[in-house]
């Protein structure tokens, strides 16, 4: 036992060692890699998110990516050129968390009480209504610039330090995509550290009853719209802060990049992993954020190689394989890479008739 | 009033398209509580084969009529066969498994079904070779095109059809049977798996049809139009009370009307200076201050679908309760 426990440790060592010293090794390989894990590390904050909703209360969510567009539009608005306004980021990225989670009440309300695949459906449907809010809240006030999006977002700034740009700290360059890196890393693992209270908590107990079994749960007093709602605004809240930090990167924003796509990336990111395990979910973000980079090394190379030119977009590739993943994951690994122990059990369990 | 009556008119053309789009969702909803999430995929994968048809055949010389119901006829059993090897590959061997589970690969069908057809038919916007000649009639003021009475007829014909066959036949019989219970229907000797794919190919086939009857109607054809297409018509499905199928019929045609309307009448209503709240800047001589336009059509269908939900989960014509577990 005692060995095992220093083992762990041995482990947790390992790993926080080589996510401290990744930018470093990347950056060597160009900038570019470290925004490219700057992207994976977006994707592993949303699909942490995701994973309270779909993971821990099993309710399907096809629209996550409303809450992520809510945060980010609302990072752009008070942090840009267009209000004029330029608040601190600490002050903005809890206003988009409250902004988001207000939208999951909102949208969970009326379509909480009824069956999860209905939700799944008019979860769907909000995202390509926000969607179509942010291209069309440029008339009569303009509140969005509409298509256009908004452009001279401010980077983040903590104290004098400016994210945007290169700092050197003890003789060592830090480039400003490599303190992003670090933040999201920060951000990161305070969401993995609420993701394992509450799935230990009373709350993470109870939202697990309703995904067994719902009528049940209700029988033993548990409160089962209040919770899926909580379920709700909680996932729709880290949707919110992973919004906020997209904007402060990427510094422009446009409804563009929030179409149903990035909805079902997240999607099949959590099932890949394995619902409701933490490290799982991890897992499904890191290996599917990168798909689209080892595509364009492998698959773009090669089809020049064999006829000459690009016959099949590696764009088109990744969407495939997200959805044969989505297929054969439910088919032969209902549970996921990762499967978390009590989802195994469910998932290969048959349904009642 | 002509302007209403037009909408009208658009809206029941565009409500009959839905309608039978819906009519796929209702009947596999109806059979196996699944919501077929790539349905409307299917009737994507409809408009785009009937538009490589008629297409290569626009300039063979033939009646544009006869064009049209070829393009049909090789879209139909093409569809069908997307709708029973979905079924067989995706559903089936998930038939028992947890609810989640069949949501999940149905999502993941209808992403590669969608990036297949880019493939094949590329990411533009495909214009349909308008063949049919446009000929109007007026009606009480406003003009009806003769596409439109074609779409009409066909979808009540095809209602018509459908009602006959689940309600006369013995295949409608054992679809009925399987729907109540499945277990009781495999004891009296009903083959339920074949008569669930025998849904699901119904279901594709009149799909194909919706398919044809948008891309001609719109006169445009795009591999993301199954989506949103299918959306709507699911919120049919759902006003009409999902698993009944006049339901869907009634649903599709009054979610037609009431977006037809919808954006008709939105920018008008949401005119602030017809109120004397806009600002005077705008409302000088006559301007406009609208906070809504017609660019939110989209959002009607969403919004019944809300409202049927909080108000009347069970749908129009549905008995059964929408939460049933």
């Amino acid at each position: 036992m005692k060995k095992n426990r220093r083992a762990l440790w041995a482990g947790v060592a390992l790993i926080a060692l080589t996510l401290l010293l990744l930018p470093f090794a990347l950056s060597q390989a160009g900038t570019a890699w470290v925004r490219i894990a700057n992207i994976a590390l977006l994707y592993v904050l949303l699909a942490l998110g995701l994973n309270i909703v779909v993971g821990f209360a099993g309710l399907l969510d096809l629209g996550y990516v409303a809450f992520y567009a809510v945060g980010a539009y609302v990072y752009a608005l008070l942090a840009s050129p267009h209000f004029g306004l330029h608040l601190p980021f600490w002050v903005i990225l809890p206003i988009g968390a409250a902004v988001a989670a207000l939208f999951g009440v909102m949208l969970g309300a009326p379509t909480l009480k009824l069956r999860g695949d209905y939700l799944a459906i008019v979860t769907l449907g909000f995202g390509e209504i926000v969607r179509i809010f942010l291209n069309n809240l440029s008339q009569p006030v303009n509140i969005t610039r509409g298509p256009q999006g908004i452009t001279g977002i401010d980077p983040v700034r903590i104290g004098g330090i400016d994210f945007s740009r290169s700092d050197s700290v003890l003789g060592v360059v830090l480039s400003g995509p490599m303190k992003y890196y670090y933040l999201l890393l920060g951000l990161m693992l305070v969401i993995i550290l609420i993701n394992v209270r509450l799935q230990n908590s009373r709350i993470g107990r109870a939202w697990e009853a309703i995904r067994e079994d719902e009528i049940a749960a209700r029988a033993m007093g548990i409160d089962t719209t209040g919770m899926k709602l909580l379920a709700f605004a909680m996932g729709a809240s880290f949707g919110g802060v992973a919004g906020g930090m997209f904007a402060a990167i990427q510094g422009f924003i446009s409804p563009e990049s929030f179409v149903l796509v990035e909805s079902v990336m997240v999607v099949s990111m959590v099932v890949l992993g394995g619902m409701g395990n933490i490290a799982g979910v991890i897992l499904g973000a890191v290996l599917l954020a990168f798909v689209p980079e080892i595509l364009r090394w492998t698959v773009e190379p090669a089809q020049q190689a064999l006829f000459g030119k690009m016959l099949i977009e590696p764009e088109v590739i990744r969407m495939l394989i997200f959805g044969l993943a989505l297929v054969l994951v439910m088919l032969f690994r209902p549970a996921g890479l990762l499967p978390s122990a009590v989802r195994k059990r469910e998932l290969t369990q048959e349904r009642a008739p | 009033m002509d302007i209403f009556v037009q909408q009208i008119i658009n809206g029941l053309t565009l409500g009959a398209v839905y309608a039978i789009v819906a009519l796929g969702y209702t009947m596999v909803y109806g059979i196996i509580q699944l919501i077929n999430f790539a349905h409307g995929e299917v009737v994507m994968i409809g408009a785009m084969v009937s538009f490589t048809i008629i297409n290569a055949l626009a300039a063979a010389g033939l009646p544009p009529l006869a064009v049209v119901l070829i393009g049909a006829g090789c879209a139909i059993p093409v569809c069908m066969l997307v709708g029973y090897a979905m079924e067989r590959m995706a559903y089936r061997p998930l038939r028992l498994a947890p609810r989640l589970a069949p949501l999940i690969t149905a999502i993941g069908v209808s992403i590669i079904l969608q990036h297949l057809a880019m493939l094949v038919w590329s990411r533009n916007v495909l214009a349909f070779p308008q063949i049919i000649p446009l000929t109007t009639y007026t009606f009480l003021g406003a003009t009806i095109t003769g596409v439109q009475i074609t779409i009409l007829g066909l979808c009540l014909a095809m209602m018509a059809g459908l009602a006959l066959l689940v309600y006369r036949t013995r295949l409608g019989t054992a679809m009925r049977a399987t729907a109540q219970n499945p277990q009781v229907a495999r004891l009296m000797g009903v083959d339920v798996n074949r008569v669930i794919a025998a849904t699901f190919i119904i279901g594709a086939g009149l799909g194909a049809v919706a398919g044809v009857m948008v891309g001609t109607y719109y006169g445009v054809a795009q591999y993301t139009m199954g989506s949103v297409l299918g959306l709507k018509a699911f919120a049919a499905a759902v006003l009409g009370g999902i698993g009944n199928i006049p339901g869907a019929m009634v649903g599709g045609l009054l979610l037609g009307v009431v977006e037809a309307l919808g954006a008709g009448y939105i920018g008008d209503l949401t005119d602030l200076c017809r109120y004397g709240l806009g600002p005077a800047a705008s409302c000088a001589d006559g301007g406009h201050f609208v906070l809504f336009g017609s660019n939110y059509q989209d959002v009607f269908a969403f919004v019944v679908l809300i409202l049927v939900l909080v108000f009347r989960p069970s749908g129009l014509l549905g008995e059964r309760v929408g939460d049933r577990a």
